[in-house]
């Protein structure tokens, strides 16, 4: 394929113990932990009613996507985006699948509408007043890479810039016992066509990826998107060549050019 | 409106063969003589164990219809739908001329759905028994983790095809179907493949007749479109693909010519109460198709039979267009099929530029008083170059796509 390539202009991350980029870095490279991480994510763009009600999805995912637009120094209001989660928000659906099977009549609406794949696409375009295109995306192991693909075809046909989250929660109730995901994980880059910050190639290979042995790749190994974080890995120690699962016996080869 | 400006006109694609099955029945041409024919495809609800009195678009003969016993590792009714569908038309035909031009690797799948096989799931909860151990689990046939995740369809679509480019399912509720058209293309115009499987499908299932249900949006009776006494839509099911594949200068026949995409930033459940999310997604697809409203022949509405949505949509319909435009829902034939609506309502679009079929609406009989002249209740038979289709999903998310015919401008 023709290589696609992108400026990373901001980075966010959010995982438990780890609640925030620069933390996940100091992480990656020295092996602290900061004191006091908060244990659930609170994004300024949600009004505090609604940041008690949200979703973890949904806080997880406006969280680091604020994070790597204010790394970027870009209006959150003029960039499209991709909202890639290989399970949405697993808590709603194990609660949809209970209430449906005890009292269907009773579903919350509130319930049902956060239940769709794009809540957490919706609800950053409505915090955040924009207007641009947005997507939500699963490819199950593959997620993320699939999405990094939509956001670098943005890139080459329309797009200055693009958001590119990635985000999963862990598997509750009976679901848990078919679909795996432990804690809360996210994390965001701000991609662009040009411009200062490490610079990215990426093309489709044969061949799987590994899962990673990266500080960050250990540590998220039980979450459903831990597939993206040899990624996060290679940005925070400064590694120039990574591979993402990308289904189908491939992968998704990214070279790093660190700026 | 935000000051971004129009996109670029983009480079056509062509598209080699397209099918939609729904209540109308199996492949295009069940479309195109029940549309013709004003034959509507709802029945009183008769889904699940205590169905909610209202009307449903259910396809008929899934039940018949097991997956192969290769696949029978992703077996559940959405499934078995894109199985069926995918058998129509020429799709598999397309796809394989597709894959020997360019290698599998070379085109991509992209397939839309809002629920998935959640129906797999729900059925999960509601048979629970317990293992060995005494725990709660599965019933031991439904304990196939891959069907209770919402890539079930894009994973079983790969494995059933073969094909090996990039595989998304993208899920942005009700309009999802409509974009992977313009993901599709994107990828194609980016250089990553030469050609894709685009298409969605959804199927009923308890969170979705329940859910929009809670949400008071269910009608009791068939649903009317863009009536002034509609009250709420009927939920249908239905699955549908299109094979589409770089455009060669000046080819002829079917092509996607633009998308546009949008989000109203509004509100999760209700549309922009001036619209604003819809018209930029119009005015999108018509700068990158580089027509101006006028060309227009034909748009296939996204008129769910909501109060709110119709009333909101003719407005910005007849805000863009002008009143020669023949626009009309067909949500009354099969009811809102939801992440599926998108490839059903282009497969619509494209029998009205194949055949000049510009369909009405069915249901209805007095037009709300918020539409413009444009939105249309009778058939009209005349050939098109140009035909749109609205999709608008919650969350705010807003696709619409213009096809267009080789040669045309």
């Amino acid at each position: 394929m023709t290589p696609l390539a992108a400026t990373i202009a901001g980075i966010g991350y959010w995982s438990e113990g780890l609640p925030g980029w620069a933390a996940a870095r100091a992480f990656a490279n020295t092996g602290t932990l900061p004191a006091d991480a908060p244990a659930r994510p609170a994004p300024q763009l949600l009004p505090p009613n609604e940041r008690r009600r949200a979703p973890p999805s949904v806080l997880v995912a406006l969280e680091v996507a604020q994070a790597a637009c204010r790394d970027a120094g870009l209006a959150p209001d003029s960039l499209p985006s991709v909202f890639i989660s290989t399970h949405g928000d697993l808590g709603i659906t194990d609660y949809m699948c209970t209430t449906l099977a005890q009292a269907p009549t009773e579903v919350s609406p509130t319930k049902f509408h956060n239940s769709v794949h794009n809540a957490a696409a919706g609800y950053w375009t409505i915090g955040t007043g924009c207007m641009r295109t947005t997507t939500a995306i699963s490819a199950h192991r593959a997620s993320f890479a699939q999405g990094l693909l939509e956001a670098l075809a943005q890139l080459a046909t329309d797009a200055d810039a693009v958001l590119l989250v990635g985000y999963d929660t862990w598997a509750t109730g009976l679901l848990s016992t078919m679909t795996h995901s432990e804690g809360l994980l996210g994390a965001a880059l701000v991609l662009a066509r040009t411009g200062p910050g490490p610079r990215i190639t990426a093309t489709l290979e044969e061949g799987e990826a590994g899962a990673g042995d990266g500080p960050l790749a250990m540590r998220g190994h039980a979450n459903a998107m831990a597939p993206m974080l040899p990624l996060f890995d290679a940005l925070a120690c400064g590694r120039d060549r990574v591979a993402l699962h990308a289904g189908a016996g491939r992968h998704l080869q990214l070279d790093i050019a660190h700026g | 409106m935000p000051a971004t400006s129009p996109p670029r006109p983009m480079p056509p694609i062509a598209i080699r063969a397209f099918s939609a099955t729904t209540a109308l029945g199996h492949g295009v041409e069940a479309q195109a003589g029940a549309l013709a024919a004003r034959r509507g495809g709802l029945r009183r609800n008769d889904f699940g164990p205590s169905p909610l009195p209202t009307w449903i678009g259910r396809v008929d003969g899934i039940e018949d219809a097991p997956l192969p016993e290769a696949l029978a590792a992703w077996e559940c009714r959405n499934n078995r739908l894109a199985w069926l569908a995918l058998q129509q038309d020429g799709l598999r035909e397309a796809l394989e001329a597709a894959v020997s031009r360019h290698g599998a690797d070379r085109v991509a799948l992209v397939v839309g759905t809002s629920t998935s096989s959640i129906g797999a799931s729900e059925e999960g909860y509601a048979r629970a028994t317990v293992d060995a151990q005494g725990q709660p689990c599965f019933p031991p046939d439904l304990q196939r983790p891959m069907v209770h995740t919402l890539h079930s369809l894009g994973d079983f679509l790969q494995h059933a095809t073969g094909v090996r480019g990039p595989c998304m399912t993208v899920a942005t509720a009700c309009s999802s179907s409509a974009k992977v058209f313009a993901q599709a293309a994107r990828l194609i115009h980016a250089g990553v493949v030469d050609a894709a499987l685009v298409g969605g499908v959804d199927t009923l299932c308890g969170s979705v007749l329940f859910g929009f249900n809670a949400l008071g949006l269910v009608s009791a009776e068939p649903c009317r479109p863009f009536d002034a006494s509609r009250d709420g839509l009927s939920l249908g099911e239905a699955g549908g693909f299109a094979v589409l594949e770089r455009a060669a200068p000046d080819e002829d026949g079917l092509q996607l010519r633009g998308y546009g995409e949008s989000s109203d930033a509004h509100h999760m459940s209700a549309p922009h109460p001036e619209g604003l999310g819809a018209t930029l997604a119009m005015r999108d697809a018509l700068a990158r198709a580089g027509i101006d409203p006028g060309a227009v022949g034909y748009l296939n509405l996204h008129g769910t039979s909501t109060p709110a949505n119709d009333a909101i949509e003719a407005r910005a319909v007849a805000a863009l267009f002008p009143d020669s435009l023949h626009a009309s829902s067909t949500k009354g034939w099969t009811g809102h099929t939801l992440g599926a609506a998108g490839i059903v309502e282009s497969v619509f679009a494209l029998i009205a530029l194949r055949d000049g079929l510009l369909p009405g609406t069915l249901n209805s009989a007095t037009p709300d008083p918020a539409c413009g002249p444009q939105i249309r209740f009778d058939h009209v038979q005349r050939p098109t170059a140009w035909a749109m289709n609205n999709s608008f999903g919650f969350g705010g998310n807003n696709c619409s796509l213009v096809f267009g015919k080789g040669g045309a401008a």
